[in-house]
């Protein structure tokens, strides 16, 4: 029994610590106490007649207020989604006697449909009665008068002035700046819901939703005193919103309409961007929609429309699109070959039409019958020789030009600001294992080499690779957003370029190697695109490419004309220009396009010329523009 | 038991904690008929419950704790158990899972605890002479720390705290070196930022909240909003009983539980909140007394363990109904409608007094 060795304790030393100890909690519980009366005398004496006051007019309410959306602006400083002000009509929950009676009077005034009225009734058992609650948006000018003549008839009711969001461009830029819409209840369960108190709006696509947490602000908080009838009396306290910032994007609207007026005629997308600061210039994804449509809240028909349209215009084909890059890789597959020491820029390869494995039959044909003859990288690159690479990728291996096709972003996010990036494809011996469940088969790398196979890429990421091979290996994250303006100091700040990575080659005469093969396709005299090319104002460099859609059979030929145009290849161009002081690099993919000769070239040239031959339209931005330190 | 004549008492009993504690009780049920809009339902009810809380003190009272020592670590273990159990198997109410079915009733596994956790620190504190040795503080620091993240886990956090301050306050009077003490204060105050660090942003909102409710007004601050009112509008008398307008007219949320001292206030004034203060000061002071005179180590530890944390209990509450406290779910004691918390507080006021009455005892 533990008594008898209490009995050993040093007991005059316990009693000491342990009445020390009481003595001090005892002194600290006073302190407590002390501080709560002296809070106590500060409310109930002190500020006594104010908080009298309070209590005896007791309605104060707490009103959320609005931050204004940020607006965006091209690089130019052109509008593209500004807020307007609309109408619509709110009822307060604690006011109303009869809802049914109340809402078949008011629809005799303002048409009011079903899902208004669904959705009302789903905010009246979730907000707070003094809250008022939506029931119409945006009333014509002729609802708002009429209304207005009936008002004394419902006191629950009442018109409010709504800022809401308006892309004064249309269609124009649709697949960069998105659109915002109403909040839906996935969306409330993500958001901070008193930030988003006043708001009816979020920002679903594009950069409306990638910047939402830059463009919505913060809601502000107001202290009112209302009357028994509910009209605000007075102010008490107030916490001012925070406005949105407003963005100012790399993007120049104009050459941007340009390049979708280019392609208008396609399913179609074109990615156009400043190698130097990885600041995308266009891109466009054709078909388009407006998006004024999704904030005013789509009709279901014409949703369905535009979902189930064949050609697809509400995906964005520049960042979700996945396409087999076709011969537009080649060149990065060439800069693999020389850094694995597997070629020099000398070595030859034999082109004689197609590739066969030693004691396989399966031919790997070129797009050449005849096949080019003796090809090294530069007349491979110069003529898109398949042989050439077919026999390099096969050397390579797949670990190696997985390993090295990964370096210029391939099968990776590029991290553009736009949100619903896919990530395309750079297939490899583990990707296969554990997706398809079947090992990895020679001839599977020897297509790898001409972008066919399962390689997928997005456009992009073709002109992401195209920028950074015309940079020397400096990997430039994509930004849409130059700058970001809060509206607080008469300046603002620009979203610096981040160099994502630089690719280091063992020598420097690679990169020449690679851009002047690139150069020979558009300047060469056998170039595959030497028609573009040909009395060029500046020199550039481009690499032509064709997807297969669908697998040709070994005793067929591809042939236009007989195939349905869903079948036809997809034409690809990528360039970089001017050759020596790359301000543009680009890429353009036409779905079902043909040949990327005949169709993409064209289209990347004349945007490069209007973008480099134009004058200058530069404004200067409105403000003084800081970079952050 | 023989009785003893050195007691003078016929049961054993505290008599001025039990005339503090029911003037208390009697004024609680005052302030809640006003709170509840004269429901005489909920007046019932809480009756009853304070008639068992009662029940359950006199008869705790009559322990001799030295008897019931050996059973402490058992108890603790059953009590782990059951917050083991009520994670896996326990039912949920508003969004946390508290509670554990017994079949014939309703339980909450954290209640026990709250009594078990102190008497376990107690206990193994008291094998060895204080002050303890590092090692044995660690290992009470473990023995702390169990429930303390289970019932965190359930989440729980205003109980979890309670529980936690129960067993620190053991090793506090035990005697633990200021130095520690501080060092040991220093080191949670300047993780904070660190944790802060590895937060995620939405936590770093909600703590934001948390810290300062009024940027919330939709909110949490909502609450404390109308409660500052409530006490403002009070002043020195107050409206007088059933004539705040405050908690008669709904404004004050929570009225009959958490924010049941903002309804006292606004009725009684500054004048009553000094009255209620003085029953509570008079209750600690005696609590602190009776550990003082306690005879060992386990009894005194115990007593001065729960008497700290009934006023942990008091703090919290008021501080935040004052709005000087985050907002932390904590009932007024006594005073605050509310089931099993007044059950648990009863039962240790019913150790309290066990420790006084026996004391005597142990001189044979």
């Amino acid at each position: 029994m533990s008594s008898t060795r209490l009995l050993l304790k040093d007991t005059v030393l316990e009693n000491k610590i342990f009445g020390n100890r009481i003595l001090v909690a005892w002194l600290m519980i006073l302190v407590l106490l002390f501080v709560i009366i002296v809070r106590l005398f500060f409310l109930q004496v002190i500020y006594h007649e104010r908080y009298t006051t309070l209590s005896k007019s007791n309605h104060i309410k707490i009103l959320p207020l609005r931050p204004t959306r940020g607006l965006i602006y091209d690089r130019n400083a052109v509008l593209l989604a500004e807020n307007r002000i609309s109408y619509s009509l709110e009822v307060t929950p604690e006011k109303i006697k009869n809802i049914d009676e109340l809402l078949n009077n008011l629809s005799q005034i303002i048409a009011i449909d079903e899902t208004d009225i669904a959705h009302f009734k789903k905010q009246l058992r979730q907000v707070r009665s003094f809250k008022t609650i939506p029931l119409r948006h945006r009333l014509t000018e002729d609802e708002v008068g009429r209304f207005a003549a009936h008002r004394n008839s419902f006191p629950s009711v009442e018109v409010k002035q709504n800022q809401s969001r308006y892309y004064p461009l249309g269609k124009t830029g649709v697949h960069i700046i998105g659109y915002v819409g109403r909040i839906n209840e996935k969306e409330l369960e993500r958001i901070d819901k008193s930030d988003y108190m006043g708001s009816d709006y979020i920002g679903k696509t594009g950069l409306e939703n990638f910047y939402e947490k830059e463009l919505h602000g913060k809601t502000g908080f107001q202290q009112v005193e209302k009357n028994v009838q509910g009209r605000v009396i007075r102010t008490l306290e107030s916490i001012p919103f925070v406005p949105g910032k407003d963005i100012y994007l790399n993007i120049d609207i104009v050459f941007q309409k340009y390049v979708e007026e280019l392609v208008a005629k396609h399913s179609a997308a074109v990615v156009a961007i400043d190698p130097k600061t990885g600041g995308v210039l266009a891109l466009v994804s054709m078909p388009y929609y407006d998006p004024n449509l999704f904030v005013r809240g789509i009709d279901v028909k014409t949703y369905h429309s535009l979902r189930d349209s064949p050609a697809r215009p509400l995906i964005n084909r520049a960042i979700r699109g996945q396409y087999p890059p076709g011969s537009t890789i080649k060149a990065f597959v060439g800069l693999a070959g020389l850094e694995y020491g597997i070629r020099s820029t000398r070595s030859r390869t034999w082109c004689r039409g197609w590739y066969s494995l030693k004691g396989q039959k399966h031919r790997y044909r070129d797009w050449k019958k005849t096949g080019h003859g003796s090809m090294n990288l530069h007349t491979a690159l110069e003529q898109s020789c398949d042989v050439y690479f077919y026999s390099l990728a096969y050397d390579l291996g797949i670990d190696r030009l997985h390993t090295f096709m990964k370096r210029f972003g391939f099968g990776e996010k590029t991290g553009i600001d736009i949100s619903g990036e896919m990530s395309g494809l750079m297939p490899s011996r583990e990707w296969k294992q554990s997706r398809r469940g079947k090992r990895w088969f020679p001839g599977e790398t020897i297509i790898t080499g001409i972008g066919q196979g399962f390689m997928l890429a997005t456009p992009l990421q073709l002109a992401v690779a195209t920028a950074t091979l015309s940079n020397r290996g400096v990997f430039k994250q994509p930004r849409v957003v130059f700058a970001m303006d809060d509206g607080r100091q008469n300046e603002m700040t620009v979203v610096k370029p981040t160099v994502k990575t630089t690719i280091v080659l063992k020598y420097n005469t690679y990169w020449d190697a690679a851009i002047g093969g690139m150069k020979a396709v558009v300047h060469g005299r056998r170039g595959t695109a030497k028609k573009v090319g040909r009395n060029s104002p500046y020199r550039f460099a481009g690499k032509t490419g064709t997807a297969q859609v669908i697998t040709i059979k070994q005793s067929e030929s591809y042939n236009a004309s007989k195939l349905a145009k869903k079948y036809h290849d997809h034409a690809l161009f990528v360039a970089f220009a001017p050759l020596n002081n790359p301000r543009i690099a680009l890429s353009v993919i036409v779905e079902n396009g043909g040949g990327g000769s005949k169709t993409a070239a064209p289209i990347a040239k004349k945007a490069m010329d209007f973008y480099l031959l134009r004058k200058s339209r530069l404004r200067l931005a409105k403000k003084k523009v800081t970079t952050p330190p | 038991m023989p009785t003893n004549r050195n007691n003078n008492h016929f049961l054993h009993l505290d008599k001025p904690l039990l005339l503090s504690l029911v003037l208390l009780s009697s004024l609680g049920l005052v302030v809640l008929y006003s709170a509840s809009s004269q429901n005489f339902d909920l007046i019932m009810r809480q009756i009853m419950r304070i008639l068992a809380g009662f029940v359950i003190m006199l008869g705790l009272a009559q322990i001799n704790v030295q008897k019931i020592i050996r059973w402490v670590p058992w108890l603790y273990l059953i009590g782990i158990v059951l917050l083991v159990l009520v994670l896996i198997i326990g039912e949920s109410s508003k969004g946390s899972q508290r509670w554990i079915n017994l079949g014939l009733f309703r339980f909450q596994p954290s209640e026990l605890m709250k009594l078990a956790l102190p008497l376990m620190v107690a206990w193994y504190i008291a094998h060895k002479p204080v002050p303890p040795s590092y090692g044995r503080l660690f290992l009470a620091l473990i023995i702390i720390v169990i429930p303390v993240f289970l019932v965190a886990k359930e989440p729980d956090l205003g109980t979890s705290l309670l529980i936690a301050s129960s067993g620190l306050f053991v090793l506090l009077l035990s005697g633990m070196s200021w130095r520690l003490i501080s060092g040991f204060f220093i080191t949670s105050i300047s993780c904070l930022p660190v944790l802060w660090y590895f937060m995620h942003d939405y936590q770093r909102r909600r703590v934001l909240t948390l810290l300062n409710p009024e940027t919330d007004p939709l909110g949490a601050g909502y609450h404390i909003i109308q409660s500052k009112i409530a006490i403002g509008s009070g002043g020195f008398y107050g409206k007088g009983w059933l004539n705040g307008t405050q908690s008669q007219l709904q404004f004050l949320p929570e009225r009959t539980t958490d924010f049941v001292f903002a309804v006292y206030s606004e009725e009684f004034g500054l004048l009553g909140i000094l009255v209620l203060l003085c029953i509570y000061f008079f209750v600690l002071t005696r609590g602190m007394y009776i550990a003082m005179r306690a005879q060992d180590t386990f009894a005194r530890l115990l007593a001065g363990s729960l008497i700290l944390t009934f006023f942990v209990y008091i703090f919290v509450n008021i501080g935040m109904v004052i709005g000087l406290l985050p907002v932390v779910g904590l009932p007024l004691p006594l005073i605050s409608y509310g089931g099993t918390s007044i059950v648990t507080l009863m039962a240790g006021f019913g150790l309290i007094m066990a420790v006084h009455t026996h004391r005597r005892l142990l001189e044979h």
